[in-house]
């Protein structure tokens, strides 16, 4: 009895051991075929937002026709996006195009996931070299942008003209907190920006940290010291709320959309909302610690080639990812995304049809991106570092200096 | 109640082990040649379950044992050719200056929730149980922190507790008391976070104790009541005591849904500020999806650490139990 029924196990777990084995691998090819329908072709995008009745969606298809080629759209949320490519290549069913936050692009580059312009005969010759920076690491370019956006001051007219504020007076940091100073006087609130632990809080310091003179690279030194005191003298004397600590871009826009804000940092995307709200508002380059304007970091999508196994599929990728970034088509897309064209031709466009973008194409011209200098994937590290220190010295629990020096070390 | 369960829980535990140990029955050893057919309905019965926990509960935790014991970069995760390191991300996760903090919130966290939860659902529980007017729609409403999906009641203390514009400071206000900073000081952040999960962690504590406390029967509360005992001793001494069981796994599930809660902190806080309200559970997603470029390694070895928490407590329960049934 004992022997025939240790048999029978064994049997039973190499049943269960086979059974085990055909569905994983019937997994696996399951999914690596969808990839290599040689007519239809992949693309992913942060756009969940647009649905299949969308100008973008139709975009899409249109190229996909133009091509010759039959288009399968997947719309992820932008913070998903970069770790959902990683398990994709992973698995060997990357997509055939991928545009995906301006960041990310150096950490697929460096993971092996995407191909370089060259490879692909991609022409980037237009997009305007800062914008194009962002994906570039080790001398090569890892895709191209199809939009760009930065941040700026929104300014409320009514609450600074209560305050008896001139906005012209505002050009450097001084000037700035005596207009916040005013602006508590009278009684009004000040100014509202998202200090958030995340990387939305990294994005929102960026601009003070380069106005100051500082660089990314040198977290402890006094320019970066004297930015971030800034912030925290603004918290202290109540010129700032202190649920910046906790405020995303969207929170701190809705702060200032209730109307008692004279200042608030925020992007190019808010710009349909400024209006919806009935705001008399304007808007300002952020400025330096001495006056000009400070360099603020460019967000935005770049459209990129991942890697395939049959490299015979960059040639029809490569003419989708032409057609998307064509101008005629670029002005479109960005049209509907609120954001600043990456190519000047479209750029002339955009200001002519719309005399408000006239600042925030200034203010992209500007900008700097994030991985840019050839920090491609130790930007993450940094910036991780950097909005805790931030979260540190506003919540109070460490002075700047410490903060940042504790930031460089652990940087490193 | 206890020697009621007893029995069928014995029986099929018996009967797994006795294929292989004890021998069964006498009067079943003279079928020999049927058990292949029957044994092999067994197997077939026994294959999806079987299937399922290999496919959704060994392998996802042997792939997360492996992610933390090789280091990986974005380059080697995608190559899949990330070199066995040995518990190199263990150590490093024990060095990093976020470990003592983290597992110091951990252990209030856990502690002072389970404790709140437990001692307000018994006290609930207790005043539901005696039947009064209108007494089952309010036990329905204090269901409701249950029935909302975490996103919607975190969401909403994290607007409550805002330290500008929230309900709460709006009313300590007409009190005469200064504003608090709920969740932006780091002397408040665990303790909103720690009100927050008290609050939706009450009704499964509420619901398990009174059916545990229907179970009571009336009688030992009647005796009680004759030989002069009065509504604090019936309490502590008929209550308490044969709730026992009924505690002890109600504590033991919260522990373990405690020890793991992720969303309510990630939501209010994101663990800030300064690390302020980061447990083991945000710390762990925090180094494997909180960042651009992914620590899958540290990540993993940090969850494995929860596990192997929550295993230890699931054991010293396990071990309770049969000592329990043994007295």
């Amino acid at each position: 009895m004992n022997s025939s029924s240790r048999q029978r196990r064994l049997t039973a777990a190499a049943v269960t051991a086979l059974v085990m084995a055909v569905t994983a691998t019937a997994c696996s090819s399951g999914s690596g075929s969808s990839g290599a329908g040689s007519g239809t072709y992949t693309i992913w995008d942060p756009y969940p937002q647009f649905d299949k009745a969308s100008a973008w969606t139709k975009l899409l298809d249109q190229c996909g026709t133009k091509a010759g080629v039959k288009i399968k759209r997947t719309a992820f949320d932008t913070s998903d996006l970069g770790n959902k490519t990683l398990l994709a290549a992973q698995q060997g069913n990357s997509p055939d195009v991928l545009i995906v936050d301006n960041p990310v692009v150096s950490t697929l580059a460096e993971a092996g996931v995407l191909t370089t312009t060259d490879d692909t005969k991609l022409d980037t010759s237009k997009a305007d070299p800062n914008l194009l920076a962002a994906g570039q690491s080790g001398g090569k370019t890892y895709g191209t942008p199809i939009g760009a956006n930065t941040l700026a001051l929104y300014y409320n007219k009514k609450v600074l003209k209560e305050a008896g504020v001139d906005i012209a007076s505002v050009k450097d940091w001084t000037s700035l907190t005596a207009a916040l100073e005013k602006v508590k006087k009278a009684g009004k609130k000040g100014i509202t920006f998202s200090a958030i632990g995340t990387e939305e809080g990294s994005f929102q310091f960026l601009p003070w940290l380069w106005g100051s003179g500082a660089k990314l690279t040198a977290l402890d030194s006094s320019q970066a010291v004297s930015a971030l005191s800034l912030w925290k003298d603004w918290l202290k004397n109540g010129y700032a709320p202190n649920s910046v600590l906790n405020n995303t871009q969207t929170t701190s826009w809705q702060e200032f959309a209730g109307g008692d804000y004279a200042f608030s940092e925020n992007g190019t995307w808010q710009l349909a909302n400024a209006k919806k709200a009935g705001l008399d508002y304007g808007v300002l380059p952020i400025p330096g610690a001495n006056g000009g304007n400070a360099a603020a970091p460019t967000g935005g999508e770049f459209v990129t080639i991942p890697v395939q196994q049959d490299t015979g599929r960059y040639t029809t990728s490569q003419k989708l990812v032409t057609c998307l970034t064509s101008t005629a088509n670029l002005y479109n897309t960005d049209t509907t995304l609120s954001y600043v064209a990456p190519t000047g031709e479209v750029q002339g466009k955009q200001v002519a049809a719309n005399a408000d973008l006239k600042p925030w194409v200034a203010a992209v011209k500007a900008a700097r991106g994030r991985t840019s200098d050839d920090l491609g994937t130790k930007y993450p590290k940094i910036s991780e570092q950097m909005w805790k220190a931030v979260q540190s010295v506003l919540s109070g629990s460490k002075s700047p200096k410490d903060a940042l020096t504790s930031a460089q070390a652990a940087a490193k | 109640m206890k020697q009621t369960t007893r029995p069928p829980d014995l029986r099929p535990a018996g009967v797994r082990d006795g294929a292989a140990t004890a021998a069964p029955p006498p009067a079943h050893s003279p079928k020999r040649r049927r058990p292949t057919s029957t044994q092999w309905a067994a197997w077939a019965f026994l294959a999806p379950v079987t299937l399922y926990l290999a496919l959704f509960y060994a392998y996802p935790l042997y792939r997360n044992i492996d992610l933390s014991l090789r280091n990986y970069t974005v380059r080697s995760f995608v190559q899949g050719d990330a070199p066995f390191t040995g518990l190199a991300n263990y150590r490093k996760v024990l060095d990093d200056p976020t470990f003592a903090p983290a597992l110091l919130h951990t252990a209030v966290f856990t502690a002072v929730c389970l404790v709140f939860q437990y001692a307000v659902g018994l006290a609930l529980a207790v005043f539901f149980n005696q039947n009064f007017r209108l007494s089952a729609t309010l036990r329905a409403l204090f269901l409701v922190p249950w029935l909302l999906p975490l996103i919607v009641s975190a969401s909403t203390w994290s607007w409550m507790l805002n330290s500008e514009s929230g309900v709460v400071n709006a009313a300590l206000h007409a009190l005469g008391i200064g504003p608090v900073n709920w969740l932006t000081s780091p002397s408040w952040s665990l303790t909103s976070v720690i009100i927050a999960n008290i609050w939706i962690g009450v009704p499964f504590n509420l619901v398990v104790l009174y059916s545990g406390l229907q179970s009571i029967p009336t009688s030992l509360y009647e005796a009680a009541a004759i030989d002069g005992a009065n509504a604090w001793q019936r309490f502590w001494r008929v209550t308490f005591p044969l709730l026992r069981p009924v505690s002890a796994i109600t504590l033991l599930l919260g522990l373990i849904y405690t020890l793991k809660v992720f969303d309510i902190i990630w939501i209010m806080t994101k663990g800030g500020p300064a690390d302020s309200s980061t447990t083991f559970a945000t710390w762990s997603y925090q180094l494997g999806f909180g960042n651009l470029l992914p620590a899958f390694g540290p990540g993993a070895a940090v969850g494995n650490l929860l596990v192997v928490a929550a295993l230890v407590f699931g054991l010293v329960y396990v071990r309770v139990q049969r000592k329990q049934a043994l007295s």
